[in-house]
């Protein structure tokens, strides 16, 4: 089945400016932003063919295809992304955007604060799932999308994907969430915690305005991500890949690279370090400690969900721990007790909550049956 | 008689038979979906089937098919009482080795249950044990070593097991390959099916 299947090649990004403030949840707004954003397919006479994919903590907008010219430019989600891929871009017309506060084009900490002509950094309001999903539908009303065929995202992203299922009921006809949750737990926001602290506490963060004093906070981003990737994976994975794998073959007793996670994490921090944004990172984490769409509702999930008019996949992934399949079904059962169409899948998977950016051959096939189903 | 692939399932007509138009059921161990694609185009019944093996759970996507990937052994933890009209269990109960608990939440879930399993007692079988060897047949089709059967019973012991729980047969079923059986079903009888309620309290 994926003989045929390629990548989308070659892309560019586009940007759409809004002059129209955007209300934000917490009570601020933003005067006038940058949406950037990448298209993929061609969208049908009947506009009815419009799939949003939602990234998650340190994605973005370029979700597949390669950069010309750039090596190693292959977007996040490409696997899935393509023609003839589970998300068949022979089909479907797919987009990804850069959230609002992100650090890849889209007005962010790092942009100009208009009041002000410096960065925004500290500056720059509290930006929440909500606000994402209703900067996401302006922009759709700029495609001329009245009706998206699905929203998908994993992570983060399927939060969004399900509030804008809430948000715009009539305006999403499938929600495709994985890897996701209905909130976090406290465990997660603890995780959040101290990679926050971490970034706070570094003496280069200069209360997020680090630009000015032309310094980046690269200890702390550095700190944030390691502990990120260390929950991204699952115990098994990790004793798979690296064990105790000694980098000298023997007990050096120094602080440097002995064991072969230590050099891990360190790369992948350095390498995230070097490239993301201290503010996106902390606001972004909030974004994941406050969304929570019961608790409006007294935390009743299935009363928040009511307003859901989509048709819903759901899937989770059996070693992550971080947004573990016990959380799935929470969803999957509010959804169920309001009567709406929904599956889930419960994938095996020895990868932890990466999982869901890999290509496991069931989960592929499970996405791949989903969206040949949906009617365009 | 319904058909599916090379595979007939008269059990298929007599659930439809015995749902009611419109039903929301919940069809446990629902394989590629057949029974609830059956019940949506004879009953217009709609729900949701339970499975574990993830080659259905993604026939079930192709079939557009509403399909929960779980464990029945791990019960129906997180449905309501009383969310279904029906939760069927279709040649499955056999399977599950906790079979008190499963029809017990069945009976919690659903206003009914429709149950089908193979019936130990049927005298092919009690042939075969009498000649040494444990019955191998068209609704036993697996050998001892690699069956996925875990619980052996006839239509008698469920009868027996149904008495003592408080749990009331509504209607029965029997059948001999696609022949109904009315007489004797216990040792006539390959396979049984029967539609399930509570006790009035």
């Amino acid at each position: 089945m994926t003989t045929h299947s390629h990548s989308v090649g070659v892309v560019t990004p586009q940007c759409a400016h809004f002059d129209e403030p955007l209300p934000l949840r917490s009570g601020s707004s933003l005067p006038a932003y940058d949406l950037v954003y990448e298209t993929y397919g061609t969208l049908n006479a009947e506009r009815s063919n419009a799939v949003l994919v939602c990234h998650a903590l340190s994605g973005s907008h370029h979700v597949a295809g390669t950069y010309a010219g750039q090596a190693k430019s292959t977007g996040w989600w490409d696997n899935l992304v393509g023609p003839g891929r589970p998300l068949d871009t022979n089909k479907f017309f797919v987009i990804g955007i850069n959230n609002l506060g992100g650090c890849f084009g889209s007005t962010g900490p790092r942009s100009t604060n208009p009041a002000t002509g410096k960065p925004w950094g500290s500056a720059f309001p509290f930006v929440t799932v909500e606000d994402w999903v209703d900067s996401h539908a302006r922009l759709m009303d700029r495609l001329g999308i009245q009706q998206l065929a699905a929203v998908l995202g994993g992570s983060l992203g399927g939060m969004q994907a399900l509030a804008w299922t809430l948000r715009y009921p009539e305006r999403v006809r499938h929600g495709m969430i994985i890897a996701a949750a209905p909130k976090l737990s406290t465990e997660n926001i603890a995780f959040n915690e101290v990679a926050r602290q971490a970034i706070l506490t570094d003496p280069e963060f200069h209360n997020g305005d680090y630009y000015e004093h032309g310094v980046v906070p690269t200890r702390g981003l550095r700190l944030a991500r390691m502990l990120g990737h260390i929950t991204y994976l699952s115990d098994d994975a990790m004793a798979d890949k690296f064990g105790r794998k000694l980098r000298h073959g023997e007990h050096r007793y120094h602080f440097d690279v002995e064991f072969e996670i230590e050099s891990y994490l360190r790369y992948q921090g350095d390498k995230f370090a070097g490239f993301f944004d201290a503010n996106t990172y902390l606001l972004t984490t909030k974004a994941l400690d406050y969304f929570d769409p019961a608790y409006a509702f007294e935390g009743d999930l299935e009363a928040a969900l009511a307003a859901a008019r989509a048709k819903f996949f759901i899937a989770s992934f059996s070693t992550d721990w971080r947004f573990s399949p016990a959380r799935s079904r929470e969803l999957v059962f509010a959804l169920l007790h309001n009567g709406r169409d929904v599956s889930y899948a419960e994938i095996e998977s020895d990868a932890g909550h990466d999982s869901f950016l890999l290509d496991d051959p069931t989960y592929h096939a499970a996405m791949r049956a989903y969206f040949q189903n949906i009617e365009v | 008689m319904v058909k599916f692939g090379n595979q007939e399932r008269h059990d298929y007509d007599v659930i439809a038979g015995w749902v009611s138009e419109g039903a929301r059921v919940l069809d446990l161990g629902c394989g590629d979906g057949e029974l609830l694609l059956h019940l949506a185009s004879t009953r217009q019944a709609r729900g949701y089937g339970i499975e574990r093996d993830p080659a259905h759970v993604i026939n079930c996507l192709s079939h557009r098919i509403n399909v929960l990937q779980s464990d029945l052994e791990q019960g129906l933890a997180g449905f309501k009482d009383g969310e279904f009209d029906y939760v069927i269990m279709s040649l499955s109960l056999q399977a599950v080795h906790n079979t008190e608990g499963i029809l017990a939440e069945m009976l919690r879930v659903g206003r009914e249950a429709v149950v089908s399993f193979p019936n130990f007692g049927y005298w092919r079988h009690r042939v075969s044990i009498n000649e040494g060897h444990m019955p191998v047949s068209d609704s036993l089709p697996h050998q001892w070593y690699n069956t996925p059967n875990v619980r052996f019973f006839t239509m008698a012991d469920f009868e027996q097991l149904c008495e003592q729980r408080g749990i009331v047969v509504l209607e029965r079923a029997a059948f001999d390959e696609d022949r109904a059986i009315d007489i004797d079903p216990n040792n006539y009888a390959s396979v049984a099916l029967y539609r399930l309620g509570r006790k009035a309290d």
